[in-house]
């Protein structure tokens, strides 16, 4: 299989998360889309690992992961505290800072 | 004639500036200090000046050398422009000399007397005092820049002078229209001095008319018609001429030192002094001898109109100044009786301002001659020693005004071609309109029937008119004995010709006492006094001033000077300034503001996008990605 | 033939490639699914179904260390994590449909679009080789070989994110403490509330006094009545009456008025 097929369908995948990003509401939704475009960064980093047969994308993956894991407790952290203030989870409620 | 540096006593002559700029020193600086015994320093000072000019006078008359140069400083040493301050005698500036100060000199002892109840009498004396410094500079000045220091001290001094009075807004007024008119002078002076410098590249009479030769005569004429434009400012002459009788809001005696005897004679030195730069352009002496001939019908004009009896005179001044300007147009043929003239007018205009002075005075400051009358029985020696000077000026021989007089018009009829006679029928005829206006003065003022009893009622009449006190009438004493004696004195035996030529070149063709222009002169005056007569002497005169034809509405009007003035240079001038006001609020102001418009709107419309929402963020930073991803594969590709 | 997952790389082809598209078309559909379905719950479990195609994917791809580390710490972990907050915050938590921004949903659509083509071109016209066969190399492994990368290539780079990941814990410890205003009541307290509140006891739990044990039938209150509370909301409390051996209220205070008169009376014996 080529890696080709890989990077596409990361491609794809990255743009999905895109879109789930900027439709839906509920603040924890969209934080699991971001961790979908960063899976599929994954993936495309590690098609490239396969491509160039050293393991460079793979460790490089490995630490997207690690980093992902320690934004994922600190945005969850933050949302519970704002869901503790405001008692809402949607992100369209914070929408004082405007004209 | 060669020019030597000073010696003897001239080497002190740097004391006939010192004394009354000490004297206005301390008199403006001291303050009200020096107010008890201000008047005495300020006469004191003119007079310590007459005694050295005296002196200066007989030492130069004495040594062969007649033109002598004191160096006094360096004034402007830069590269290749030098000027330095030095005094030059010679001459002309010896008779200029003597009458700044000697005239001076009892003028100021007249204004103890006449300014008595004045509480700022110690100020007026201290600008007394500035301007006979400015004035002996003027004269003094060994080259034009000099020269032009003072003559822009002179009209610093007239203006303040002319609004001393500074409660009375006519007389600020006055005094600010005075230096206006004289700045547009000023310009044509300015400018001769900077064509002589980028010419010539000198400013010192020696150098400039030495090298005026080799400018050609266009250089020459450029320089001449420039002085006239300097001196007609000065002088008051057409078409700078409107500032005259509006300076007659001043005290008297300033009237009497500065705008008759001395400061409008500068316009006349001048163009005398520059004489060698006028031989070479006939043109510009052509237009002087015109702007000459002009001013002389066109203040003696307006003189007969006028009511007021400083005014009248001012119209006179303007006349006998056109007569010297007709003098100095004539050449080498009129110059020493330009001079002449002026000089002799300098002690009978002065004697008839002062004269007028204490008519005013006496009647309570009253200037309207309609409101005078009779008043020969109550001011005799006003009368009589006015009545000299009438009789000088008008040129009834043997008295002053009839021997430079005459000496104006034979050079005007000498002159030939189509010119010269219409310049000899023009004084002629300003003879007779002099002899006019004066008679009609003298009338009016101290004889018929006393306008200025009973009728307290709209008008409050003086109690008894007095004659001045010793202080003021003694200077019009010694005044009247100029007026007599000045003239015959300068011109028989052809004195003053001899003494002036050096300078400024003798007449080429010497006539005697008696010429047929002259008689015919003589002939006309008496017809003019005589119509004066008829008018003025055997019907009473009448309190209220009867309308009139054209002419004299017109001449009450200074033939229209100030309408003129105003509608060809004032309103456009103002229209111009009105116009680039206009300009800068719509134009530069609408543009800096419609730039700040523009700014505010456009950020008015961009802040909508700040809608709030963190997903139309994301979506601006997602479009942003993509545009990214396109420009990157835009350069790859 | 070698198990794909297990080969890597040096798998069959053919097996690789129905492997690879079934595993493409779920793991598309779940990400399709994740942003269009409305329940946050049901948006973790296709992430979830994600990750784990994913997983499988980089086990293909000859990366087994990454695949496992996938399944433990991304899916076990991460969106564990998730579905904890999710629960703390309210797992009913659902969107709307109504879009409030305007324009939101076409311009999204469009840049969407846009920036899927651009990709595709970009990665189109980029040189992918294929694959490179891994070396058999000299009795290294796929762990020991990223072992060797991490420690020396990148040692700094994992220093770093250690660091990160202690800087990371810290701020979620500051970020969800929550400050004490008022002073830790005392157990006086406490105690003084309760009685001034006047419930002394607390709610009955399910099946106290119950005539059965069922966790959807509602507590017995002394005077007869059902206790409403005492049922989780989740549940909805079923009738209790039904039951035959329902004995009413007023009968059963009568009942223990008797049993205590018996019982002092017992007492009032035992001492004479």
């Amino acid at each position: 299989m080529s890696p080709i097929y890989y990077v596409t369908l990361s491609v794809i995948l990255f743009v999905i998360g895109g879109v789930g990003v900027l439709v839906r509401r509920n603040a924890i939704v969209i934080f699991m889309c971001v961790e979908l475009m960063l899976n599929a960064c994954n993936l495309a980093f590690v098609a490239f690992a396969s491509m160039w047969g050293n393991l460079h994308g793979q460790v490089i993956a490995f630490f997207v992961m690690v980093v992902a894991a320690a934004e994922v407790v600190v945005g969850l952290a933050i949302l519970m505290a704002i869901y503790r203030a405001r008692r809402s989870a949607s992100v369209d409620d914070a929408n004082l800072l405007k004209y | 004639m060669t020019t030597i540096a000073a010696t003897g006593v001239l080497r002190a002559s740097w004391l006939l500036l010192a004394f009354p700029i000490f004297g206005a020193v301390v008199l403006l600086v001291g303050g009200r200090r020096t107010d008890k015994w201000g008047h005495l320093l300020g006469v004191a000072m003119p007079v310590a000046s007459f005694v050295y000019a005296v002196i200066a006078f007989f030492a130069l008359l004495g040594d062969h050398d007649r033109s002598q140069d004191l160096h006094l400083f360096s004034y402007i040493p830069v590269g290749g422009f030098q000027v330095s301050a030095g005094i030059l005698l010679d001459p002309l500036s010896a008779s200029f000399m003597l009458l700044i100060t000697g005239v001076g000199s009892l003028i100021i002892i007249y204004s103890v007397g006449y300014m008595a109840h004045d509480s700022d009498r110690r100020r007026f004396f201290g600008y007394m005092n500035l301007f006979i410094a400015a004035m002996l500079l003027l004269v003094l000045a060994d080259n034009y820049l000099v020269l032009y220091v003072g003559w822009e001290g002179v009209g610093v001094a007239s203006y303040l002078l002319i609004g001393f009075w500074q409660f009375k807004n006519s007389a600020a007024v006055a005094a600010k229209k005075a230096f206006v008119v004289n700045r547009v002078g000023d310009a044509g002076l300015t400018l001769a001095i900077f064509l002589m410098f980028a010419e010539f590249g000198t400013v010192t009479f020696p150098g400039v008319f030495g090298s005026v030769r080799s400018g050609g005569s266009g250089v020459a004429t450029a320089l001449g018609l420039l002085l006239l434009l300097g001196a007609c400012g000065k002088s008051a002459q057409v078409p700078l001429q409107s500032w005259l009788l509006d300076a007659m809001e001043g005290p008297t005696p300033v009237s009497a030192l500065i705008h008759a005897a001395t400061m409008v004679t500068a316009g006349v030195y001048l163009l005398v002094r520059s004489n060698p730069i006028l031989a070479l352009a006939p043109n510009a002496r052509l237009a002087i001898a015109i702007v000459g001939a002009v001013t002389l019908l066109w203040g003696a004009i307006i003189g007969s109109a006028k009511d007021d009896i400083k005014k009248s005179l001012a119209g006179s001044t303007m006349s006998q100044i056109g007569y010297m300007h007709l003098g100095a147009g004539l050449g080498p043929a009129g110059y020493v009786f330009a001079i002449a003239h002026l000089l002799a007018h300098g002690f009978f205009k002065a004697g008839l301002f002062l004269g007028s002075g204490s008519v005013i005075h006496a009647m309570d400051d009253e200037q309207d001659m309609r409101r005078y009358g009779g008043l020969a029985r109550f001011l005799p020696v006003t009368f009589v020693t006015f009545g000299l000077a009438y009789l000088a000026i008008i040129g009834i021989p043997p008295f002053s005004g009839f021997f430079t007089k005459d000496g104006i018009i034979e050079a005007a009829w000498d002159r030939g071609g189509t010119a010269g006679p219409i310049f000899a029928a023009c004084a002629i005829l300003g003879a007779g309109i002099t002899a006019f206006y004066m008679t009609r003065m003298m009338l009016m003022t101290f004889t018929g029937r006393r306008r200025w009893e009973g009728e307290a009622e709209e008008h409050p009449a003086p109690a008894h008119p007095h004659e001045s006190p010793a202080v003021m009438v003694w200077p019009m004493i010694l005044l009247a004995v100029g007026s007599v004696g000045a003239g015959a004195f300068l011109i028989i035996g052809q004195r003053f010709e001899k003494f002036l030529g050096p300078v400024t070149g003798v007449p080429p063709v010497s006539h005697g006492i008696w010429t047929v222009p002259g008689i015919i002169a003589l002939v006309l005056a008496l017809a003019g006094g005589g119509l004066a007569w008829v008018m003025y002497g055997r019907v009473p005169v009448p309190e209220t001033a009867p309308h009139g034809n054209p002419l004299v509405v017109a001449a009450r009007k200074d033939l229209y000077g100030d309408a003129i003035n105003e509608s060809v240079l004032m309103r456009p001038g103002q229209w111009l300034t009105r116009l680039s006001v206009y300009f800068d609020n719509r134009g530069v102001d609408g543009l800096v503001n419609s730039l700040a418009a523009l700014v505010g709107g456009t950020s008015g419309r961009l802040r909508r996008f700040q809608t709030g929402f963190v997903r139309s963020y994301a979506l601006f930073m997602y479009f942003g990605a993509v545009v990214l991803v396109l420009l990157l594969l835009v350069v790859r590709l | 033939m070698t198990h794909v997952l297990a080969a890597g790389p040096n798998a069959d082809a053919a097996a690789v490639h129905i492997v690879w598209w079934i595993l493409a078309i779920v793991s598309g559909s779940a990400a399709i699914a994740m942003i269009l379905v409305r329940r946050a719950v049901h948006c973790a479990i296709m992430l979830a179904v994600v990750m784990l195609c994913l997983a499988t994917m980089y086990a293909m791809l000859g990366a087994p260390f990454l695949a496992f580390v996938q399944i433990i710490v991304y899916t076990g972990a991460v969106l564990m994590l998730f579905l904890f907050v999710l629960m703390l915050i309210g797992i009913s938590s659902s969107d709307s449909i109504v879009e409030k921004i305007k324009g939101q949903r076409q311009w999204t659509g469009l840049f969407a679009i846009g920036l899927l083509v651009l990709l595709i071109l970009g990665i189109g016209h980029a040189a992918l080789g294929p694959a490179v066969p891994q070396g058999a190399a000299n009795g290294t492994n796929n762990l020991s070989e990223i072992a060797t990368l991490i420690f020396t290539t990148y040692v700094f780079p994992f220093e770093a994110t250690g660091a990160l990941l202690i800087t990371a814990a810290l701020g979620a410890m500051v970020l969800a403490h929550r400050e004490r205003t008022v002073p830790r009541p005392s157990q006086r307290e406490l105690a003084a509330r309760r009685l001034a509140s006047g419930q002394l006891a607390p709610d009955p739990s399910p099946g106290v006094y119950a005539l059965h044990d069922a966790a959807d039938r509602p507590a017995l209150l002394p005077d007869g009545t059902t206790s409403e509370l005492s049922v989780s909301t989740v549940l909805s409390p079923r009738d209790v009456t039904e039951s035959p051996q329902f004995v009413p209220a007023e009968q059963r205070v009568a009942i223990t008025a008797e049993r205590v008169e018996r019982e002092l009376a017992q007492a009032g014996e035992a001492e004479t």
